[in-house]
């Protein structure tokens, strides 16, 4: 923990200061000398704060805090509490130190955080390389980006093979592959060899610059926490100080003693009278929540969305690309009697070879064999199948109907999924099943939803029931609303919204085709945003890769954050008070006002930065 | 247009609150908010007259604590 020179010429002031104060209460002195003494001391301690409170009071600032520690200090020496008076300025001198000393701290984690910022980029022009700002690159330049640099600008790779380290956008220690023609994103860290890459996206609009717009933006959509406290501080300051004055006067005048014991009494109202404390911890609690999820690679728009998080009673999920990978695999072959399975592969993945179809590239996937295969007449009826020759024979591959048409009778199969029956040679071969695949942290996800106190999980999907059933039965999910069309998931999210008792509705989706859905949901939640700006423009919460146990994290982010706020909402406001009440009495000193005002602050801030650190369970 | 601006020696959040109402009191301010811990203030105001906007706010700024100031 390095100081600055600020803090170190404070840090000499407070320690000269106590000194001086040992020796002047040791002197033997009385009347305008020993006054005159304890003002040196006090002077060096408290000059700026005085200067200060004069400055803000000739703007109109009344309820400064420099202002109030003044008027506190100066009112013991008036009552001859001299070493009083000296020791309180030194003391809130000491908690502004530490305040200080723990707001940089914050500051400085807080920018580690943000410090994906790429500082130059290496551009290719007229066939030299030049350093230059990220933002003077343009679209359609070529950059150079060397081992150990980070990726500056969004872009397509041209040259080089490289593995790219997405941690700082995904919080996923995995690299990436990068080769020819893959999509490098700004942010990342380019590992092993140099590459050359073609910007697509000027610096404003690539992934790094949109990470840190969020993030920093993140702190002005408020939780309604955070807005409370602002009002609360409003009116603290204020209704503090009136209290003073009436402490001051009233009870005097009333009890008809002196005013001197109840003016001290006054005076310790106004040491507690700054709500520091509240007003940088809370932001700073929700700052950390929100930084602790972006080091994981969520992005949480706002702390109001950290807040409905934290009180999430009913999950929500689409299917596809969400709960399970959105892309086709086969699942199982079908062969017919006197065919093996690798034919039958061989033989419907050729037929295919010519469809750009999702299933079609999924049978190739799965047979490699059949890219050597000789393949004429491919003909595709849509929705139907598809004809061709291969290798000399008649292919006909497709629905149950399209080959019933060409006088073809299949072995039907039943299990969920969409079955693609062949024949060759106008003879059945056997059907291929090929299913989308549930991602396999799904039902873990959906267990740990229940132990963070999720009432309700539902799935929504386009897809038939059977197929929707199977698998919300197979992952554990309470409820399943099928063959919904777009308009019809927001009407289902609308009727599960209707029937909910307390909490907050979170919408998980992959942010593509359901906007309209992830803005209804008191959360939306985008899955797999590392890239696609709609997904990052439509949701409340951004996780930019596409494991859906991050949704679990963010929860429990969320809750832990709210936590900490709460705690030092708690013990703020707890010690503020406890010490207003015993200064009514008499009880507390200024002693107690000082811990009460700064001691709170440092320590709320303290249990404040906990948010920043986040440890998954897994 | 939302614009960020860096702040100097913001030290106290309370400040950083007062300034934020002052500002939005400011005609011509859609939007204003100040971010104690990444010392920006981010402002949504009425473009044609941004820099009279942006002195009577440098200016609010110093009502508060004559020591902050927008970096401009």
């Amino acid at each position: 923990m390095k100081l600055t020179k600020k803090h170190k010429r404070l840090l000499a002031r407070i320690i000269a200061s106590i000194a001086l104060l040992f020796i002047v209460m040791f002197l033997p002195v009385t009347g305008w000398i020993r006054l005159c003494l304890f003002l040196i001391p006090y002077l060096l301690i408290g000059w700026d704060v005085l200067f200060h409170a004069l400055r803000n009071i000739a703007h109109g600032q009344v309820f400064d805090e420099n202002f109030l520690m003044a008027l506190a200090t100066i009112g013991a020496f008036f009552l001859g509490e001299y070493p009083e008076g000296v020791a309180v300025m030194i003391f809130s001198q000491v908690g502004e130190l530490f305040e200080e000393i723990a707001v940089n701290r914050s500051r400085s984690s807080i920018r580690a955080l943000l410090n994906i910022r790429p500082e130059t980029a290496t551009v290719k022009r007229n066939g030299e390389r030049l350093e230059v700002s990220p933002e003077e690159v343009e679209v359609g330049e070529t950059i150079v980006v060397a081992p150990g640099e980070r990726i500056p600008l969004d872009g397509t790779v041209l040259s080089g093979e490289s593995l790219a380290d997405t941690s700082a956008l995904t919080g996923e220690s995995v690299p990436r592959m990068l080769s020819p023609g893959d999509t490098a994103l700004s942010g990342c860290i380019n590992q092993t060899a140099v590459i050359e890459i073609a910007v697509t996206k000027p610096f404003t609009e690539s992934t790094v610059s949109k990470i840190l717009e969020l993030v920093e933006r993140a702190a002005s959509r408020k939780a309604k926490t955070e807005t409370f406290i602002t009002r609360f501080a409003k009116w603290y300051t204020p209704c503090v100080v009136i209290g003073a004055v009436w402490l001051a006067i009233i009870p005097p005048l009333i009890l008809q003693t002196g005013f001197a014991e109840w003016i001290q009494r006054a005076l310790i109202f106004l040491v507690i009278s700054c709500p520091c404390a509240l007003v940088i911890s809370v932001p700073l609690g929700f700052f950390g929540g929100i930084g602790a999820a972006s080091k994981r690679g969520i992005l949480i728009k706002g702390s109001n969305y950290l807040e409905a998080l934290s009180r999430a009673k009913t999950v929500v999920f689409d299917k596809t690309g969400t709960l399970t990978k959105g892309s086709f695999s086969v699942s199982k072959c079908f062969a017919a009697t006197g065919f093996t399975e690798s034919e039958l592969l061989y033989y419907t993945a050729a037929a295919e070879s010519f469809s750009s179809h999702p299933i079609a590239q999924s049978l190739k996937a799965a047979c490699a064999d059949a890219n050597n295969a000789a393949v004429e007449q491919a003909a595709e009826k849509a929705g139907f199948g598809v004809t061709a020759l291969v290798d000399g024979h008649p292919v006909i591959a497709g629905t149950s109907r399209f080959l019933a048409e060409a006088g073809i009778s299949v072995v039907p199969v039943d299990d969920p999924g969409t079955i693609v029956y062949t024949a060759v040679d106008k003879q059945f071969i056997g059907a291929v099943l090929i299913c989308d695949e549930v991602k396999p942290q799904a039902a873990q996800a959906i267990a740990s939803l229940k132990q963070e106190g999720i009432s309700k999980t539902a799935m929504l999907t386009g897809d038939t029931a059977v197929i929707g059933n199977q698998i919300g039965a197979q992952l554990g999910i309470d409820e399943v609303h099928a063959q919904l069309l777009p308009e019809g998931k927001v009407s289902a999210l609308e009727t599960i919204g209707a029937s909910m008792s307390a909490g907050t509705l979170v919408y998980t989706g992959d942010g593509i085709n359901d906007a309209p859905v992830l803005a209804r949901a008191d959360v939306g939640v985008a899955m797999g945003g590392l890239g696609s700006d709609a997904a990052i423009e439509a949701a409340d919460v951004v996780i930019m890769d596409d494991d859906p146990t991050k949704l679990i994290d963010s929860i429990r982010i969320a809750k832990r954050t709210m936590r900490i706020v709460k705690q030092n909402i708690i013990f703020a406001l707890g010690v503020k008070f406890a010490v207003l009440a015993l200064g009514i009495f008499g009880v507390a000193t200024m002693w107690e006002a000082v811990f009460a005002d700064v001691g709170v602050s440092v320590i709320a801030i303290l249990n404040a930065m906990r948010a920043l650190r986040f440890h998954s369970q897994k | 247009m939302k614009q960020t601006f860096r702040m100097e020696n913001l030290d106290c959040a309370n400040c950083a609150a007062k300034m934020e109402s002052a500002i939005a009191k400011i005609d011509g301010v859609e939007s204003v908010s100040i971010s104690f811990l990444l010392e920006k203030i981010t402002l949504e105001a009425d473009e044609s007259r941004l820099e009279e906007i942006l002195k009577k706010a440098q200016k609010a700024c110093k009502k508060v604590d004559a020591d902050c100031r927008i970096v401009l």
